[in-house]
């Protein structure tokens, strides 16, 4: 586990000179990085034992265990409840907005699954695709890592892989305030904090707007 | 037989008008109409034929040959099998109650949607008004199958909306539905009335939208646990106000928003709904005003039932409750502060069900509301219940017959007080318990063997000991005396999950006394090819059988090639099998599919492929409709 940890320290300071950029060149980034999770790769389903205050270390080690794919026997469904369980005994269940008037047309949504650090669940769609995908923001260290993980994702819906050009899609998210912006303007953290929703874009709408690689 | 033959050149002619009267007037149908109701000879028939002579000659004081029953007269006969079995077994006695059976079936279940072809399944049930299909494999619920597998509801629906015009509900499980599927529904069928749709993707709300404009005579809407896009919480919005039908409605799955005065103006307006059940965007107070108006509910489920205490919420709450009589079953995602749970007081008498499975409230207050639910039939708890509270539960729900507790967090340092013990307790203190879903850390064979003695009458137990290969932790032996122990005892268990450190020992012994078993999910099990050759060979009824992880090789699959086709389905993943047997498997068995996966991405051709190259995931099933045409890339018929 120390090598893991090591891993994930030295890879957090090289982040940022071999990060893939979404942004537009020119755009610096600030380096605060949030608390790298425990995780020792992306990826991987766990609960975060970093975020928690009142858990022991040794909750870290289960992690290695803790990636076989599809067990223990229990529906994605579930899965959210577990970070939630597992920290809500410290925590107060965050209070909702609780709308007064009833003319008020829509309810409140409370953020489904992101309550108590455990997880950060977004949708994410991309044009053409028949259906939608959810990642956990808390997964990812940075941009890289999390169009790494999009890109495999989505591959199979945008034929084969050695045709796309990265330049034909742009990933966008959806803010608190319901805009549309580029992924990658902003520090990753404060992009976790904001995200409300992912969108790939493609085609025309998309070309310009993604920047070139490496 | 050769009697028969000239009275099968009657076959076409159809019955006249005045069969029926008829035969309604005098059940003793004159011998002469046996001849146009005979199909082709079967073996029934040609037993019948000496009856029916007989018949003829004693004249109309015999009674009539079962062969010369109108087809009016077996149909309504068939219509007190709602079984699906049993009209099964009525086909297959002769081909003249082969056809009034499968023309007058109302209820079709077709448990894999690739056993048989959409539009062969319509013309062979023109009559149907209920229909269900599930697509994916179980072990799709856990993340085994990669996306865009297949299992889409298109064909389906349209097979439907050409054949069955009359079609009333249609239900799917594990499939891809999209909003075009759901557009279809709402425009072919004019008295569609129940739609349900269990753990399946590739909709929206727009396709929802459909539904709720287009099915003017709509009683249930039932979305359980499927992704659901979020396009726009105007779907509720597009039943009509003159719309009053609704019974069920349940999307406890959506994530987005509902307009809360539209759902509350449907509420109050259908009077005979029974079944409610919110998402997590309706907040607590929201709650207690839909049941003002909704008091005759039989089932609720309240969503995100989270909030700061406060006591005039708390008197809202509990006298919404009080006023809901009827109240029979209660799910819901809580959150809750315990404080509130008393407010739950009044109805817990009442309750049959209570589903806690999302809810991650814990302590004593948890345990004192379940403890007054003295009626309780069905509990679904996490496993922060923990021992301490399912012995409450053993003493107070003297009722209950399924139970299942799910893991809180499985990742974790086991935090969690819930061991084997709370499963003994209940096993010995609720005496119609039957079916058990049951994650815990620990497990001994001792406690098994006490269980099992304790509940010969389970129908259905699932143990899943959270850490593969887990052993007694009191003995270090493997688990294998104690499942042994349950299936010998339990002589009508028809659905077995096994787990924990286990040899070929105790697939011998399923494999012996499983007679009833019906699925059976096995992981991290097992030392060798034995293992699998003991169910294979045993387990008479066995229909299916997902396997993963457990060091199986070829030898069983091809020596039991034949019990395949008397299954439903075989999943085995992560097993020890090469491309060889699999090639071997779907020569020898052409009505099975054989189905390879490969990781998605990597898409070399199956045929290339030399013999001894390992198969990391098989997918065998029956069929009558041939390899289907939809494969992804990542998997190839063999």
């Amino acid at each position: 586990m120390a090598a893991a940890m090591s891993y994930v320290h030295a890879d957090v300071e090289n982040l940022k000179a071999t990060e893939l950029r979404l942004g537009l060149p020119g755009v610096e980034e600030s380096d605060k990085m949030p608390s790298p999770p425990s995780t020792p790769r992306a990826g991987t389903k766990r609960a975060l034992a970093g975020e928690h205050r009142e858990v022991e270390p040794k909750a870290a080690p289960p992690a290695a265990k803790a990636q076989v794919v599809g067990w223990p026997p229990v529906r994605s469904y579930r899965k959210s409840c577990f970070q939630q369980a597992s920290s809500k005994t410290k925590e107060a269940a965050p209070a909702p907005v609780v709308v007064k008037q009833e003319e008020a047309a829509v309810a409140a949504a409370p953020p489904a699954a992101a309550a108590a650090g455990g997880s950060l669940y977004v949708k994410v769609s991309m044009d053409g695709a028949p259906y939608l995908r959810k990642i956990d923001l808390k997964m990812y260290k940075g941009y890289r890592e999390l169009r790494e993980a999009l890109e495999a994702m989505f591959l199979g819906f945008s034929g084969d892989a050695g045709s796309v050009n990265p330049s034909d899609f742009a990933v966008t998210y959806e803010d608190k305030d319901g805009d549309l912006m580029l992924v990658g303007d902003v520090p990753f953290g404060m992009f976790m904090s904001t995200c409300k929703r992912m969108r790939i874009m493609k085609g025309s709408e998309a070309r310009g707007l993604g920047s070139s690689k490496e | 037989r050769k009697q028969k033959d000239n009275d099968t050149a009657s076959l076409s002619t159809p019955s006249s008008p005045d069969a029926l009267p008829a035969a309604a007037a005098s059940p003793r149908a004159p011998p002469a109409r046996a001849s146009r109701r005979v199909a082709s000879p079967g073996p029934a028939t040609a037993r019948a034929a000496p009856m029916g002579r007989g018949g003829a000659r004693d004249g109309a004081a015999a009674a009539p040959p079962w062969h010369s029953l109108p087809d009016e007269v077996l149909e309504h006969a068939f219509s007190f099998l709602p079984a699906a079995a049993d009209r099964g077994a009525a086909a297959a006695v002769c081909h003249g109650w082969l056809g009034a059976e499968r023309r007058s079936r109302r209820r079709l279940a077709v448990a894999n949607c690739y056993a048989a072809a959409p539009r062969d399944a319509v013309d062979r049930f023109p009559s149907v008004r209920a229909a269900e299909v599930k697509g994916k494999p179980h072990f799709a619920d856990f993340g085994l199958v990669p996306p865009a597998w297949g299992a889409e509801a298109a064909p389906w629906v349209a097979a439907a909306a050409d054949g069955w015009p009359l079609l009333e509900e249609l239900s799917f499980k594990r499939m891809v539905v999209t909003d075009e599927c759901l557009e279809m529904i709402a425009s072919s069928f004019r008295n569609f009335q129940v739609l349900r749709l269990v753990s399946c993707e590739g909709f929206s709300t727009a396709g929802l939208a459909a539904i709720t404009e287009g099915c003017r005579n709509l009683r249930e809407l039932d979305l359980q646990e499927n992704y659901i896009e979020d396009c726009s919480s105007h779907w509720l919005s597009y039943f009509p106000e003159s719309f009053t039908s609704l019974e069920t409605l349940n999307f406890s799955c959506l994530e987005g928003e509902v307009n809360f005065a539209v759902l509350e103006r449907l509420v109050s307006r259908c009077r005979n709904l029974k079944t409610l059940k919110l998402n997590n965007a309706i907040p607590l107070d929201k709650v207690a005003s839909l049941l003002r108006k909704a008091p005759q509910l039989v089932e609720l489920g309240t969503g995100k039932f989270s909030a700061e205490y406060h006591s005039d919420l708390f008197a809202k709450l509990e006298a919404a409750f009080a006023g809901c009589k009827s109240l029979r079953r209660l799910s819901g995602a809580w959150d809750a502060v315990p404080d509130y749970l008393p407010a739950f007081y009044c109805v817990c008498e009442g309750l049959t069900s209570l589903n806690l499975s999302y809810a991650t409230v814990r302590g004593p207050e948890l345990i004192k509301f379940i403890s007054r639910c003295k009626n309780l039939q069905q509990l679904w708890v996490m496993d922060l219940i923990e021992d301490h509270g399912l012995a409450v539960v053993a003493g107070s729900c003297s009722k209950l017959q399924e139970l299942r507790v799910f893991p809180s967090d499985p990742f974790g340092a086991g935090q969690v007080l819930l061991t084997e013990r709370g499963l003994v307790d209940v096993s010995a203190s609720c005496p119609m318990l039957e079916s058990v879903l049951y994650f815990c850390g620990q497990m001994t064979n001792e406690a098994l063997i006490t269980i099992a003695k304790n509940r010969p009458n389970f129908t259905c137990f699932r143990l899943c000991i959270l850490e593969p290969r887990t052993p007694d932790y009191v003995t270090r032996e493997s688990l294998d005396a104690g499942f042994s122990a349950i299936v010998e005892s339990c002589k009508g268990l028809r659905r077995l999950s096994v787990s924990g450190l286990l040899t070929d020992l105790v697939f011998k012994s399923i494999g012996a006394n499983g007679n009833c078993l019906e699925m059976l999910s096995i992981a991290f099990a097992g030392n060798s090819d034995l293992g699998l050759h003991y169910i294979l060979s045993g387990c008479k009824t066995l229909k299916k059988l997902e396997i993963r992880d457990c060091p199986f090789g070829n030898k069983p699959l091809l020596a039991n090639a034949a019990k395949l086709e008397t299954m439903r389905s075989l999943w085995m993943s992560s097993c020890s099998l090469t491309l060889g047997a699999c090639r071997q498997l779907a020569e020898k068995m052409p009505r099975l599919t054989v189905e390879i996966m490969n990781d998605p991405g990597r898409t070399c051709p199956v045929e290339s492929l030399p013999d001894d190259s390992p198969v990391e995931t098989l997918y065998v099933y029956r069929t009558i409709a041939g390899p289907r045409s939809d494969t992804p890339d990542y998997v190839q018929i063999v």
